[in-house]
C-alpha cells in the first residue's frame, strides 16, 4: 500500500501510510488504541473506499479489482465475528460459500483446519457453547478456509488468557513458515513483537518507523516515538 | 499487499477470482440461503411469533369484525365475502412487511456484532451479495406465508386451489420489494437502539394506510388524503397483488407498482452498501 489517507469528515484518520508485508513472515502493525489500525483494515478489505492512496494484494488493487484481490485475503477482525446460534463447521461452511467454495471441499477444509487448532472434536457444537479462546481459534480457522495468501488480524489476541494468546501466536507464526504466508497483525501489545519481528509504528495515522524489533529496546523505542510525534 | 503479484503459493491454493464460474455465484447463494434458514428454525421464538401474529389478527381482530363488516363485490371477489376472508391477504402481505423488516433488523444486528463484515469481505461483488441475503429472507418468508394460507383454510379461508400456485410469483416479488425496503432501511439505520422507530415510523403507517384491513373505496369515502396516501403506498400494491393472484387474477397496475418501488429500494441499499458512499464511510472508525 501507499499514499494511504482517510478522514471521518473532518477529522484525519490516516495520513500518507504506506508499506508492503512480504511473504513467509509476520509483520507487526503497533499502535495505540485510536492510532487507526482498524480503518486501516477496514480500508485494506474495502469496507471503506479509500480516497488517496493505493491498496494492492498480490499486484490487485483492491479498487479497481476489489474481487481478486479480496479472494485473496483471510481477515480476523477485532470484533467477534462468528454466528452464535449456527455451529462450528456451518459457521465454516457459510464462510466457505461466501468464497464459492464446493460442499466437499468445505467439509474437506473445513475438518483440516478444525484438526489443526485442535477442535475437531467442537465441529457440531454452537459456537455459543466455545470458550473465548476456541471461538478465536475457529476465526482463524475460518480465514484460512479459502487457503488466502495475505492473512490480517485485527488485535486478535484482546481478552484472551495467556494459554489461548501463547496458541494464537504460535500457530500463526508456524503457518507463516509452512505455507509462506504474509501476515499483517495489528496490536497495541508491544510484547506480541519477538526479536527480529517486523514492527510498523502507527500513530496517530501515520507510520513513526518500520523496522525489526530489536532485543528489550521495543517498549523504550515505541515510548519515544509517540512521544516525540505528540 | 505488495504492487507486484509475488510467485509463492500456498499447497492446493485455489483462491481465485469468483467471477470466472457461474457455479461458484450458485454456491454462495446457496450457502447465504442455508445459513437464513438454519437461524430462522434455531430461533424458534421468531419462527413462532412470525406464525402467531397474524393468526392473531385472522382469528381475533377478524372475528370481531366478522358480525360488523361484510365486504361488497369487489375484484377480485366475486361474492359478498366475510372480513376474514378480505383481510387474510393482506396478513400475508404483513408476513412479508414483517419479515423484511426483520431482516433488516438482522443485518443492523450483524453489523453491531460484526458478521456483516464477513459478508462484505466476501469476494463476490456487493450488488450480488446483498441480491443474495435478500433472496435467502424472501425465501423464509414465502415459507411463513404458505404455513399461514394453510392454517388459514381451517378457519373457512378457500381460494381456488389454483390460487396457491398462482400467488408464489405475486410472494416472491412482494417479498423481494419489501425486503429491499428493509435493506435500505438497515443501511441508514446506525444502532439497533433506533431500530424501535422502524416499528412506529414505518411497519404501522404502512400496515394501517394499506389496503390491508379495509377496502379502498372504504377508505376514500372517509378521506381523500387517506385514500392518496394508500395508494402510493408500496405495501397497498404488495397486499393487492397477492390479493388478486390468490384469487387466479392479475392486478397489473400494482404489479407495476411493486416492479418501480423495488427497483428503487434495491438500487438505495446498493448505494447505502458502497463502501465509497453508503454506511460504513460515514460510521466513523471502529477503534
Amino acid at each position: 500500500m501507499s499514499g494511504l489517507s482517510y478522514a471521518f469528515g473532518d477529522r484525519r484518520v490516516l495520513q500518507d501510510v504506506g508499506f508492503c508485508v512480504q511473504p513467509g513472515g509476520v509483520s507487526v502493525l503497533l499502535g495505540l488504541n485510536g492510532a487507526g489500525k482498524s480503518t486501516l483494515f477496514a480500508l485494506i478489505t474495502r469496507l471503506y473506499s479509500a480516497r488517496a492512496g493505493r491498496i494492492a494484494v498480490l499486484g490487485h488493487d483492491i479498487e479497481r479489482a476489489p474481487l481478486a484481490a479480496l479472494a485473496r485475503l483471510g481477515v480476523v477482525f477485532q470484533q467477534p465475528t462468528l454466528d452464535l446460534d449456527l455451529t462450528v463447521e456451518q459457521n465454516l461452511h457459510y464462510h466457505a460459500a461466501l468464497h464459492g467454495m464446493a460442499r466437499r471441499q468445505a467439509r474437506h477444509r473445513t475438518e483440516e483446519e478444525l484438526g489443526r487448532i485442535g477442535l475437531l472434536d467442537r465441529s457440531r457444537d454452537r459456537v455459543r457453547t466455545l470458550s473465548g479462546g476456541q471461538r478465536r481459534r475457529v476465526e482463524l480457522a475460518r480465514a484460512l478456509i479459502h487457503r488466502p495468501s495475505v492473512l490480517l488480524l485485527d488485535e486478535p489476541t484482546v481478552g484472551l488468557d495467556v494459554e489461548s494468546r501463547a496458541f494464537l501466536i504460535g500457530h500463526v507464526r508456524s503457518l507463516c513458515s509452512t505455507h509462506a504466508l504474509a501476515v499483517l497483525w495489528a496490536t497495541h501489545l508491544i510484547d506480541e513483537a519477538s526479536e527480529g519481528t517486523r514492527v510498523i509504528v502507527l500513530h496517530q495515522g501515520r507510520v513513526l518507523s518500520d523496522a525489526p524489533a530489536e532485543p528489550g529496546s521495543l517498549a523504550a523505542t515505541f515510548g519515544q516515538l509517540t512521544r516525540r510525534a505528540a | 499487499m505488495n504492487d507486484a503479484p509475488l510467485g509463492w503459493q500456498l499447497a492446493g491454493q485455489d483462491a481465485t477470482t469468483p467471477g470466472a464460474a457461474p457455479a461458484r455465484y450458485a454456491r454462495c447463494l446457496a450457502g447465504i440461503i442455508r445459513r437464513e434458514a438454519l437461524r430462522w428454525t434455531n430461533q424458534r421464538g421468531r419462527f413462532v411469533s412470525a406464525l402467531v401474529r397474524p393468526l392473531m389478527w385472522l382469528v381475533v381482530f377478524a372475528a370481531g369484525f366478522h358480525f360488523v363488516l361484510g365486504v361488497s363485490i369487489t375484484p377480485p371477489y366475486r361474492t359478498y365475502i366475510p372480513y376474514e376472508v378480505y383481510i387474510a391477504p393482506g396478513l400475508a402481505g404483513m408476513i412479508q412487511l414483517f419479515n423484511g423488516m426483520q431482516s433488516s433488523l438482522s443485518m443492523v444486528y450483524d453489523r453491531e456484532m460484526g458478521s456483516m463484515r464477513t459478508l462484505m469481505v466476501s469476494p463476490f461483488p456487493r450488488w450480488f451479495l446483498l441480491t443474495a441475503k435478500l433472496l435467502a429472507g424472501v425465501a423464509v418468508s414465502i415459507v411463513q406465508a404458505y404455513i399461514f394460507f394453510a392454517v388459514a383454510w381451517f378457519w373457512d379461508i378457500h381460494p381456488p386451489w389454483t390460487g396457491y400456485l398462482a400467488v408464489l410469483p405475486a410472494l416472491v416479488l412482494s417479498g423481494l420489494m419489501l425486503g429491499a425496503l428493509g435493506l435500505v432501511l438497515s443501511s441508514f439505520i446506525r444502532q439497533l437502539e433506533n431500530f424501535a422507530g422502524v416499528m412506529n415510523f414505518v411497519i404501522f403507517p404502512m400496515f394501517f394506510t394499506s389496503g390491508a384491513l379495509y377496502p379502498l373505496w372504504r377508505m376514500q369515502q372517509a378521506s381523500q388524503t387517506l385514500y392518496w396516501l394508500a395508494q402510493a403506498n408500496p405495501f397497498t400494491h404488495a397486499v393487492e397483488l397477492i390479493r388478486f393472484a390468490l384469487y387466479d387474477r392479475f392486478n397489473a397496475v400494482s404489479a407495476l407498482a411493486v416492479c418501480g418501488y423495488l427497483a428503487v429500494f434495491m438500487a438505495a441499499a446498493i448505494v447505502g452498501y458502497d463502501p465509497g458512499r453508503g454506511f460504513l464511510a460515514r460510521r466513523g472508525g471502529g477503534e
